[in-house]
C-alpha cells in the first residue's frame, strides 16, 4: 500500500513546523525508541518459545535438565537429534509430514476451487432458493468445527470411511468462509459486461467461470487458499476423532503421540524437540514470506 | 482451540451492486437453449460444494440432533442380548447439564474468555497501532515475528509451551527459582491462565494483521485533516482509528469468542503434564471424553449441541450490544 507511506511521509512532513524543528525531532526521536523499544519486547515474548526449541534440540537428554534452558551446551547434538527423529520408527515423522502436506496442500487447493464456483454461483447469476443456500451456508460459518466433528465420526463410521485418508481430506474440502469471501469478491469485481460479451462470443457457462472468474478471483482465491491450508495444517481434534492408525497420523498428532510418551522414556523429549523444531521451520518461513498476500488479501477484501 | 476463520471483510453495500444478469441475458440473446444452459450453470457450479457441504455439515448437525434425543438401552450385563434406541426426549440433556463436571468446564471457559479475550484484543489493538504509528522502526520485521505463532498448530504451540512450563526442563522457573521465588505454572490455581498465555501467543498476531489490514483502509487525507487541526497521536488514535477499526474489533471479539468455548488442544496436550486438567477440564474435552471413554455418544452429541448453543448465544447477545451501542 503507497498511500500509506506517502501519507506517513506528508505526516511527517507537516510535523516539523508547527512545532519548534529542534524540539520537534528531539520528541520524534525519543518517541521512537520508546515505540520500538515496546516492539522488541513484544517481540521477545513471541520468539523465546521458538528460540528455546531451538537450543534444546541441539542438546542431549542429560544436558537438557542439566543445562540453562536458554544457552547452548558444550555438545552439539542437533545432527544427531534431527538424524534420530527421522530415522525413528522407519522414519515415522517424515511420513506424519507428508501426510500433513497432502491433507493441508490437497485439501486447501481443492477447497479453495469449490468455493471459487460457488461464490461465483451465488454472485453472478440470479435463480430461485439462490438466498436460502447462501444462507444455509452462511450459518456453517458460525457452527464450530468441534460441534461437527463427533457426529461427523459416527457419519463416517458407518460409510467405512473412518480412520482413512479420506476421513481428514473430504471435510477439508469444504469452506463455507472461503465461499463467503469468494461470493463478496465476485459480486465486487467480475465485470457482469465482460460475462455477457464473452456469452455472445459463444462461450458456454463452465469456460466464462474457467477462463474470465477464476482470473478475476485471483487475490481472493489466494487468502481463500491460504486460511484452508492454515486451518487443515493446525487441526487438530478432526483427525483425533477420525483416525487411529498411526501412520495416517498428521504431524500435530504424531508429535503429541511422541510427548505423551516422555513420562515413561526420557529420550522422547528428544524426538519431540527435534520434531518440533523441523515443523516449525517450513511453517515460519512460509508465514514470513506470505504474511503479504494475508494483509493483500484482507485489506482487497476490506476495501471493496 | 483450533482453527478459527477470521476476517470477514464488512458486508456492506456490495450486496444491491449486483446486476439481475438474468434478465440482461434474456435481452441479448433469445435463443431459448442458451437461457437453459444458463440457468443450470449455477447449479452446475454450486454442486459439488453443496454435495460436501451436505455430507460435513448438514447430515453431521442431523445426526448430532437425533442421537441427542436418543437412548440406547442394552439388555444383558454388556449388551449380549441385543441393543435397542428409542426417542428419550431431554433425558441426555438433563444428564448433561446435571453433570457439575460439565457445567464446571463452562464456567472456566467462561471466566477464561472473561479475561483473555478482551486482554488479547487490546494487545493486538494496541501492537497494530505502535506498527502503523510513525514512530515505528522496522514495522516489516516486527509484524512479521508477532504473525509466526499463527503457523504453530495450537497442538505444537502448547508442546513449546510445556517444556516452558515443566520444572526441570524451564529456564524461567530455573531463573526464578535463583531469585528465590518459586514459579509453578501447572498448579490447579495457575494452569488456566497458563493456557491463557499460550491462546494469547498463538492468536494475537493474527488478529493484529486484520487490524492492520483495516487501518491501512483509512484514508490518508483523514489523518492530514486532524494534523491540520492539531491533533495528537493520542488524539487520533482515539478519535480516528479506534472508530473506524470497530467492525474488525468486533470481528475478532466474536471468533475469539467461539474459539474459547471450542478449547480442547491446548488442555488435552497439557493434560500429560498437568495433573490438575481433567478429563473434563473444558466442555469439548469433556464431550470428547464421554464420546470415547465413556462411549455414551448419545450424551456426547447433547454435549456438542449445547457448546454450539452456547458459541451462537454469546456471538449473537455480543452482536446485540455492539449493534445497539454504536446506533
Amino acid at each position: 500500500m503507497t498511500s500509506t507511506t506517502a501519507s506517513s511521509a506528508t505526516r511527517r512532513a507537516t510535523d516539523a513546523p508547527r512545532m519548534g524543528a529542534g524540539r520537534a525531532a528531539g520528541r520524534k526521536r525519543s518517541s521512537t525508541i520508546l515505540v520500538t523499544a515496546i516492539l522488541v519486547v513484544v517481540a521477545l515474548y513471541f520468539l523465546v518459545p521458538v528460540y528455546w526449541v531451538l537450543v534444546a534440540s541441539t542438546k542431549t537428554t542429560q544436558d537438557l535438565f542439566s543445562t540453562n534452558g536458554f544457552l547452548f551446551s558444550g555438545h552439539f547434538a542437533l545432527w544427531d537429534n534431527l538424524a534420530r527423529v527421522l530415522s525413528y520408527d522407519d522414519g515415522v515423522f517424515l511420513q506424519w509430514f507428508l501426510n500433513s502436506v497432502l491433507y493441508a496442500g490437497v485439501g486447501a487447493l481443492l477447497a479453495t476451487y469449490l468455493a471459487a464456483a460457488g461464490g461465483y454461483a451465488l454472485a453472478k447469476y440470479e435463480f430461485r432458493g439462490r438466498n436460502a443456500v447462501f444462507g444455509t451456508i452462511l450459518g456453517g460459518v458460525l457452527v464450530p468445527g468441534t460441534a461437527t466433528a463427533l457426529p461427523m465420526f459416527l457419519l463416517f463410521s458407518q460409510m467405512g470411511l473412518a480412520n482413512t485418508y479420506w476421513s481428514v481430506l473430504i471435510p477439508s474440502l469444504v469452506s463455507p468462509f472461503g465461499l463467503f469471501l469468494c461470493r463478496i469478491y465476485a459480486q465486487a469485481t467480475v465485470d457482469t459486461a465482460l460475462i455477457e460479451a464473452a456469452r455472445l462470443d459463444g462461450a458456454g457457462e463452465l469456460k466464462i467461470f474457467h477462463t474470465i472468474g477464476l482470473r478475476v478471483l485471483t487475490p481472493a482465491l489466494v487468502t481463500v487458499f491460504l486460511f484452508q491450508l492454515v486451518g487443515i495444517w493446525n487441526n487438530y481434534f478432526l483427525p483425533l476423532v477420525m483416525l487411529s492408525d498411526s501412520r495416517l497420523y498428521p504431524i500435530t498428532l504424531g508429535l503429541n503421540n511422541w510427548l505423551s510418551q516422555v513420562d515413561r522414556l526420557p529420550e522422547f523429549y528428544e524426538l519431540t524437540t527435534g520434531g518440533v523444531l523441523l515443523s516449525i521451520i517450513p511453517l515460519a518461513i512460509a508465514m514470513i514470506v506470505l504474511q503479504r498476500f494475508w494483509r493483500g488479501g484482507l485489506t482487497e477484501g476490506a476495501v471493496k | 482451540m483450533s482453527s478459527t476463520p477470521a476476517a470477514a471483510p464488512p458486508a456492506t453495500s456490495q450486496e444491491d451492486r449486483e446486476i439481475r444478469t438474468g434478465r440482461s441475458r434474456q435481452a441479448g440473446t433469445s435463443r431459448g437453449n442458451r437461457s437453459r444452459a444458463a440457468a443450470r450453470a449455477p447449479w452446475i457450479l454450486l454442486a459439488p460444494f453443496l454435495a460436501l457441504f451436505t455430507l460435513t455439515f448438514v447430515l453431521p448437525i442431523i445426526v448430532a440432533l437425533i442421537s441427542s434425543f436418543t437412548k440406547v438401552t442394552r439388555s444383558g450385563l454388556f449388551g449380549e442380548k441385543g441393543v435397542s434406541s428409542g426417542f428419550a426426549g431431554f433425558d441426555n440433556y438433563a444428564q448433561a447439564l446435571g453433570d457439575a463436571n460439565f457445567i464446571a468446564s463452562i464456567g472456566r471457559v467462561l471466566l477464561f474468555g472473561i479475561v483473555q479475550v478482551p486482554v488479547m484484543i487490546v494487545l493486538c489493538t494496541i501492537l497494530a497501532l505502535l506498527l502503523e504509528s510513525a514512530s515505528a522502526r522496522w514495522p516489516g520485521f516486527f509484524r512479521a515475528a508477532y504473525f509466526m505463532p499463527y503457523g504453530v498448530p495450537g497442538v505444537i504451540a502448547t508442546i513449546l509451551w510445556s517444556f516452558l512450563y515443566v520444572p526441570g526442563l524451564s529456564p524461567f522457573i530455573d531463573i526464578a527459582g535463583s531469585m528465590g521465588i518459586t514459579l509453578d505454572f501447572l498448579g490447579p490455581d495457575h494452569v488456566l491462565w497458563s493456557i491463557a498465555n499460550i491462546v494469547t501467543w498463538s492468536y494475537t498476531g493474527y488478529n493484529m494483521l486484520i487490524i492492520v489490514a483495516q487501518l491501512k483502509a483509512i484514508p490518508g487525507e483523514l489523518y492530514e485533516a486532524a494534523r491540520v487541526d492539531g491533533a495528537s497521536p493520542w488524539r487520533i488514535a482515539r478519535s480516528i482509528q479506534l472508530p473506524l477499526i470497530t467492525p474488525a474489533l468486533v470481528l475478532t471479539t466474536v471468533f475469539s469468542i467461539i474459539g474459547t468455548l471450542q478449547l480442547f488442544a491446548e488442555a488435552q496436550v497439557l493434560k500429560t503434564s498437568a495433573p490438575a486438567i481433567d478429563s473434563q477440564y473444558t466442555p469439548n474435552l469433556s464431550a470428547y471424553s464421554t464420546a470415547f471413554a465413556y462411549n455414551d455418544y448419545n450424551v456426547a452429541a447433547a454435549q456438542a449441541v449445547l457448546i454450539a448453543l452456547a458459541a451462537f448465544i454469546l456471538s449473537f447477545v455480543f452482536l446485540r450490544l455492539t449493534n445497539r451501542k454504536s446506533s
